[in-house]
């Protein structure tokens, strides 16, 4: 790798010391710190795993789950406390926002997912393209990525509903497009690593075709960056259509995704109602279980590096 | 100075100008894709066709899309990007009156935020391993990957519900007294802090790092330099230029940050200007805002550029 995209994999990974011989460097390391350290790793992993995959899980199973339908008008009380009938107590109207937190989930998980894989879709295949043919092709979907690049993504997401409105499909195409370019840039830089390898000489001194090299000799040898780069995109996501619906420009009643969730529950802050911190948590949970999962992909690469 | 930075920085200078000017091709596009246009949307749409073919020859919107853009592109270049659809204002009015604003607490946020995540950074590159690394990693890992909303109101729950000690909307920007400044921008900017540092630290962090596993500083520890040498002496000189781009990207993230910040706090900001145009879809005024925002970002890139062109010691006669 070149140091540019040591770099760039060093500032997505949440980058535990980069073991080997140069730990000792900077200040003198216990070794049984080293130890210890290994043995915690798997375990937040694990615990990553877990978490998302429990969401993963409601994003899929919610909405059968929920005791009571999304815009059930259930308790008396508004901003109700937690109780046994209302797990998560009730929102401003007296809604079960355990229900509607189930009811969201699909929006807020589902809908980030699709824009993450529609992301990271376009962005990898761009960036083998421009990294493989190279000459005036590559730098023109460069500098268009940059320029996109170039539009802060919370004003991207802005224009395009001022342009177009708010919908659940638009949500998903205006969030893909917007992590796109930073897929691109990651893919290409990884890319261009992998064709200098003496493999890919050798398919292209095979006079096989284009196609072939970019799929079969240089995609899997890019998928762990590419994977890490995925779920960091999918972080941004859920946060970006998180604060969009916080705005009041995401997903529009009567959907509910976890952003409108505290956004309409919000007056209910003043008293700590659960109705607005049980979305809130949720979608912390979510993305934290995400980073966490990350940091220990990234631990593991270095090992195995080392090894 | 010699000829092979001027070359280099002219570069990159024309580089964000080209950048500058797709980003307009892409927002005017993606602006005027949809039918139905300004005079449509001004007059209703119960108003006669002659009466809507008349204030579109008058705005100028039976022009070709080409010359549209021409004209729309000039007149930003010329400081005159048109009027609010929603008021009738000139959008440089508007936006001179809320830019100053935005531009103090973003100020604010960088004087606090910058030296804050440098050291924390630089600290955790020198330790690292240690006890204060891990958890002030940690610690930023959770702060990147919650939503801004959710540390925002924490704050307005804890400084302004519980405790009292400062308003929740900052209404006023005009301030008379330290107390009364403190009112204003405590809790804006220390959400706005928040992510921030987080993120510059973890980027410090790794560009220290990076410069740590090389060998010349591997070299300064064989020499038998202290630990506190090697770093400032030795690493850190030569991690300016990714240092500068940490922060920049970094300082980047306020450009959008300030969107949900100044929407919670109803600070009288150029992206709540922004939001509420959204709202209205007064074109016009989203344009310019988004042209703002990505020219903020440009500049931000360009001097993080420059800067490490500067520091680049292979560049130096």
């Amino acid at each position: 790798m070149t140091p540019n995209v040591h770099r760039q994999s060093a500032n997505l990974s949440t980058s535990g010391p980069r073991a080997g011989a140069v730990v000792g460097v900077a200040h003198d390391e216990k070794p049984q710190g080293g130890v210890r350290r290994r043995a915690k790793r798997p375990v937040s992993g694990a615990l990553g795993v877990l978490i998302v995959g429990f969401w993963l899980l409601m994003a899929l199973a919610g909405p059968w789950l929920a005791p009571h339908g999304a815009n059930a008008l259930v308790g008396f009380e508004v901003f109700g406390p937690i109780s046994l009938e209302y797990p998560l107590g009730t929102d401003f109207l007296g809604r079960d926002i355990l229900s509607r937190l189930l009811h969201g989930a699909p929006y807020t998980i589902g809908v980030a997912l699709a824009a993450t894989v529609l992301a990271c879709l376009f962005g990898v295949v761009l960036g083998l393209v421009a990294a493989a043919s190279g000459g005036w092709l590559d730098a023109v979907i460069s500098r268009t990525q940059d320029a996109l690049i170039a539009i802060p993504n919370k004003i991207f997401a802005l224009i395009m509903v001022a342009a177009f409105g708010s919908s659940v499909p638009l949500l998903l195409v205006m969030a893909a497009f917007a992590y796109m370019p930073g897929s691109y840039r990651i893919a290409r830089a990884v890319a261009v690593n992998v064709m200098t390898m003496d493999f890919v000489q050798v398919a292209r001194a095979r006079g096989e075709a284009l196609p072939y090299i970019m799929f079969v000799e240089v995609l899997p040898n890019m998928l762990r960056p590419v994977l890490t780069d995925f779920g960091l995109r999918f972080v941004y996501v859920v946060l970006l259509l998180s604060a969009m619906s916080f705005l009041g420009l995401g997903v529009q009643p009567p959907e509910a995704d976890w952003g409108s969730l505290v956004r309409e529950n919000i007056q209910g802050l003043g008293d700590g109602a659960p109705a607005v911190l049980a979305p809130a948590i949720a979608i912390a949970t979510l993305t934290v279980g995400v980073n966490l999962i990350i940091d220990s992909f990234g631990a593991r690469a270095k090992r195995e590096m080392e090894s | 100075m010699n000829s092979t930075i001027l070359r280099l920085i002219i570069g990159r200078l024309g580089i964000g100008v080209l950048t500058l000017l797709i980003v307009s091709l892409v927002v005017f596009v993606l602006t005027s894709l949809l039918p139905g246009d300004a005079a449509q949307e001004q007059l209703g749409q119960e108003a006669t066709p002659e009466a809507v073919a008349a204030l579109r020859a008058k705005l100028g919107l039976d022009l070709p899309v080409y010359l549209r853009y021409l004209s729309w592109l000039g007149g930003l270049v010329t400081g005159n990007p048109g009027v609010s659809l929603a008021n009738g204002m000139p959008v440089d009015d508007l936006i001179a009156s809320r830019l100053p604003n935005s531009l103090k607490l973003a100020a604010a946020t960088a004087l606090i935020a910058v030296p804050l995540a440098l050291s924390l950074g630089i600290l955790s590159a020198m330790y690292r391993g240690s006890i204060f690394d891990r958890y002030t990693n940690m610690l930023a890992v959770f702060l990147v990957s919650v939503p801004e909303f959710l540390i925002a109101t924490i704050a307005v729950l804890i400084f302004a519900v519980k405790l009292g000690w400062l308003s929740a909307l900052s209404r006023s920007v005009e301030v008379d007294s330290f107390l009364q400044l403190l009112s204003v921008y405590a809790m804006p900017v220390l959400t706005l802090c928040c992510v921030l540092v987080a993120q510059m630290a973890r980027m410090t962090r790794a560009a220290v790092i990076d410069q740590l596993s090389s060998p010349y500083v591997e070299m300064a520890v064989l020499k038998g330099a202290r630990p506190m040498r090697v770093v400032l002496r030795h690493a850190l000189p030569n991690a300016i230029g990714p240092i500068s781009n940490a922060v920049a990207l970094s300082l980047s993230y306020l450009l959008g940050g300030v969107v949900i910040v100044e929407t919670i706090f109803n600070y009288p900001g150029i992206a709540t200007l922004m939001v509420n145009a959204v709202v209205t879809r007064d074109m016009p005024l989203v344009q310019a805002c988004v042209m703002l925002f990505s020219l903020g970002f440009l500049v931000l890139v360009l001097v993080a550029d420059i800067i490490a062109i500067l520091s680049n010691p292979r560049l130096r006669t």
